[in-house]
């Protein structure tokens, strides 16, 4: 009993917390796309009754929009770009064998849990959950329900306290246990964007710890940081927020790019295209991403004139992400390409990516933004940067290291399935929602039916919470694969994908310790087809000349 | 996708619609470039099997070949640099200056409706002979109305889609702006920040009066008053 415990509960091994933290943010998921189609209903067919809710009142379906955002930012996203691909890759890529710190690690996942058993609690409070926004601002966050909305900000508190803890360990680990030879710019791709997404993360959480223990003390102790009567100011609590906001938004889209780097170069048995210049772009980026919060706050109220300077700086921050997804493109350029799951995914990603991208551009635009502010096309924008990251790239991802993790290939037909369905999904449920938002339709109403200017656009909603049963459909296929995968007996080898990185030279399965023998790095990642390399079209990093 | 914007009836609407177009065909532009050359490359160079030898190895460490995407890139940001300067005037126009006041109203958000003030005679707010509506703002068309936006309780935001305007409306704040609407008729007014369970019906109208119907309709608010 005491041994399955400390092996598979209370483990202080990266790969068990890195799977701890994928299975609790995929039920999270399942959570956050249920608390989807409540609302999708409910707009699409005002005043539906629905199963075990009943009719969405307003305050319910306040509550269901708040959580929805809240759990698939903090309790999907977060677990599983940063928790599970950092957990999981960056011991095994720099060559450790573990984490710097096992313990800590172990407490951030453990505060992740209490985390989320607090925020389900939440919906259960007196008075019912929190219904201010997944942004919470005040006044409306300090009035209303107070329970709901405390235990929820409390919640998010904790969250950040556990990924304070992992991010100590993702900036510590790669930066003081790379094997022998490695140089940091012999790291993966992926470590750096865990890095320089955990430093983005430990800069700017600070600001809104401290704005949530100062709401905190507005709801419980009646102070007033941020309410006018008492001679407070709503608006700081919206710069204490995207201050952490926008960093926050990278801290979920690096990852992403860094699985995407892993997978790209393998499926087109070539090198990566830039390597040095894709890091310094993220550096870059990551640095403007703290000079860019108030494009949130355009017509906020906020002096006009600090428009002008944070719009340059959000028009700024594209190139840097221009020039990585140009990489990216560059890389399959004369490539001998495959198509299996993990890089339908990632290419999945980078294209609807780009439209996520391209939709910031009227949104950064301040005065085009007077327009589509807060509207449905709002929406539709940061949709389609955050889904294709976590369910396009987050998943490829998981397709990719599932044979890293447990010996075996998820399998090929249902990841095929599960790609298309997605994607295919994805774009019907939220590409009419960029036409709702054009023509008018604002943000967080549940009737869109009572206003006559709307009448046109209602039967987008309908055809959006269509696509939306599609959507949550399609994934039954993603389950199917991994309750297939736990009775296929066919194993792999432990480089199945014959890919250049360090976990690929770990066994199949690596128990707590990872390698055999310490390895020792010879060459940059992503050496294939290497002109001093003929017998095979890959050079691992650990084999020698 | 442009013309699901609904009708423009205000002076800078237009140059708000302008922007919005000009960005869809920059931004289409490059959008369609970039998604070419992706789906273009995995179709191009899918499973060529048994032809591995002419994978080319491209590391991209001398700047010769970052070209390849760093030129591209400095072509985004001129682009991006032009539309931000390009549209800063519009911004400018809109909510950093304001034109003389032909009329003036003071329009108060409140949990879950919208109070308009306007002044009588004496031309000053706050005084005996102004005059007040709910849920409806009457403005006279083709004269530049100042407004003073504020709330009673939470942030909540003036949208009138028609106007292209849209201003937050924050307690502890009073916060000016202005429009001047071309078109006679009745439209809609929204609040477009979340501000509580009525959020979803907090509306208003808009009504705006060919000039002499406007001075019949104040005429006779002073006299009833």
């Amino acid at each position: 009993m005491t041994d399955f415990l400390t092996s598979y509960v209370f483990s202080l091994d990266h790969k068990v917390i890195a799977k701890q933290y994928l299975f609790t943010g995929l039920l999270m998921a399942l959570l956050g796309g249920l608390t989807a189609l409540a609302i999708r209903l409910q707009l699409a067919y005002p005043g539906v009754e629905i199963f075990l809710l009943g009719e969405i009142r307003p305050g319910l379906y306040n509550s269901l929009v708040t959580n929805h955002g809240a759990i698939m930012v903090f309790w999907v996203a977060m677990p599983i770009m940063l928790g599970f691909f950092g957990n999981l890759l960056i011991p095994l890529m720099i060559g450790a064998p573990d984490m710097a710190f096992p313990r800590l690690n172990m407490l951030s996942y453990w505060t992740f849990f209490l985390s989320a058993v607090v925020l389900i609690a939440s919906f259960f409070m007196p008075g019912g959950g929190a219904q201010s926004g997944w942004t919470a601002y005040p006044p409306l966050s300090a009035q209303g329900v107070p329970w709901g909305q405390a235990t929820w900000l409390l919640a998010v508190a904790l969250e950040f306290v556990s990924v304070l803890m992992g991010g100590i360990n993702f900036m510590t680990t790669p930066l003081t246990m790379r094997a022998p030879g490695m140089d940091l710019f012999d790291m993966p791709i992926l470590v750096w964007m865990e890095v320089v997404a955990s430093f983005a993360f430990m800069l700017s959480v600070g600001p809104l710890i401290a704005g949530a223990v100062l709401l905190e003390m507005d709801l419980v102790f009646h102070t007033g940081f941020f309410l006018p009567e008492a001679g407070g100011d709503p608006l700081l609590w919206q710069h204490l927020f995207w201050f952490f906001g926008h960093p926050e938004v990278y801290v979920i889209f690096l990852p992403a790019l860094g699985v995407v780097a892993e997978i790209l170069p393998t499926f087109s048995r070539k090198t990566l295209f830039g390597y040095s210049m894709i890091v310094w772009s993220t550096f870059i980026a990551a640095v403007l991403s703290f000079i860019v919060w108030a494009h949130h706050q355009f017509i906020s109220g906020m002096d006009p004139r600090l428009a002008m300077p944070f719009g340059l700086f959000t028009i700024l921050i594209s190139v840097p992400f221009a020039v990585i997804i140009f990489s990216y493109i560059a890389t399959l350029w004369r490539g001998n390409i495959t198509l299996p799951t993990p890089m339908l995914f990632s290419l999945g990603m980078l294209g609807l990516f780009l439209v996520g991208g391209c939709t910031g551009i009227p949104l950064g635009a301040y005065a085009s933004d007077i327009y589509m502010h807060d509207t449905y096309f709002v929406v539709a924008h940061f949709h389609f940067t955050l889904f294709p990251s976590i369910f396009l790239g987050g998943v490829a991802g998981i397709y990719y290291w599932w044979p890293k993790m447990f010996g075996k290939k998820l399998n090929e037909t249902l990841g095929q399935l599960h790609f298309w369905g997605t994607a295919v999904f994805f774009c019907w449920t939220f590409i009419p929602l960029f036409f709702v938002g054009i023509a008018g339709n604002q943000r967080r109403i549940s009737d869109p039916t009572k206003f006559e200017s709307l009448a046109d656009v209602q039967y987008l909603h309908e055809w959006s919470t269509i696509g939306l049963y599609g959507l949550l459909i399609s994934q039954l296929f993603f389950f199917a694969a991994m309750a297939f995968s736990l009775f296929d007996s066919k194993t792999v080898n432990s480089n199945p994908w014959k890919a250049t990185t360090l976990e690929w030279l770990a066994p199949p399965v690596p128990g707590h310790g990872n390698f055999e023998t310490v390895p020792s790095v010879h060459r940059p990642p992503y050496e294939f087809n290497h002109p001093d390399h003929a017998e095979k079209d890959y050079w691992p990093q650990w084999e020698e000349d | 996708m442009l013309e699901w914007l609904p009708e423009q009836i205000s002076t800078y609407g237009g140059q708000i619609d302008s922007i919005l177009y000009v960005i869809y065909y920059v931004v289409g532009f490059w959008f369609l470039l970039a998604q070419g050359f992706l789906i273009g490359f995995v179709i191009w160079y899918w499973k060529r099997t048994g032809e591995n030898e002419d994978v080319p190895y491209v590391p991209a460490r001398r700047y010769s070949v970052m070209a390849v995407v760093l030129i591209p890139g400095a072509m985004v940001l001129g682009c991006d640099l032009a539309i931000d300067f390009w549209q800063e005037s519009a911004w400018a126009h809109i909510k950093e200056h304001r034109p003389e006041a032909e009329k003036r109203v003071k329009i108060t958000a409140k949990q879950f409706t919208w109070k308009f003030q306007y002044p009588g005679p004496d031309g000053e707010f706050d005084t005996e002979d102004d005059f007040r509506t709910h849920k409806e703002l009457h403005v006279p068309a083709d004269q530049n109305v100042v407004f003073h936006l504020t709330s009673r309780d939470v942030i909540h935001s003036f949208w009138v889609p028609t106007m292209r305007l849209k201003q937050d409306a924050v307690p502890g704040r009073t916060i000016k702006g202005w429009f001047n609407a071309t078109k006679p008729g009745e439209y809609e007014i929204m609040c477009a920040e979340l501000c509580g369970i009525g959020h979803g019906v907090m509306d208003g109208r808009l009504i705006v009066h060919k000039n002499d119907d406007y001075e019949k309709w104040r005429n006779k608010q002073i006299t009833n008053d």
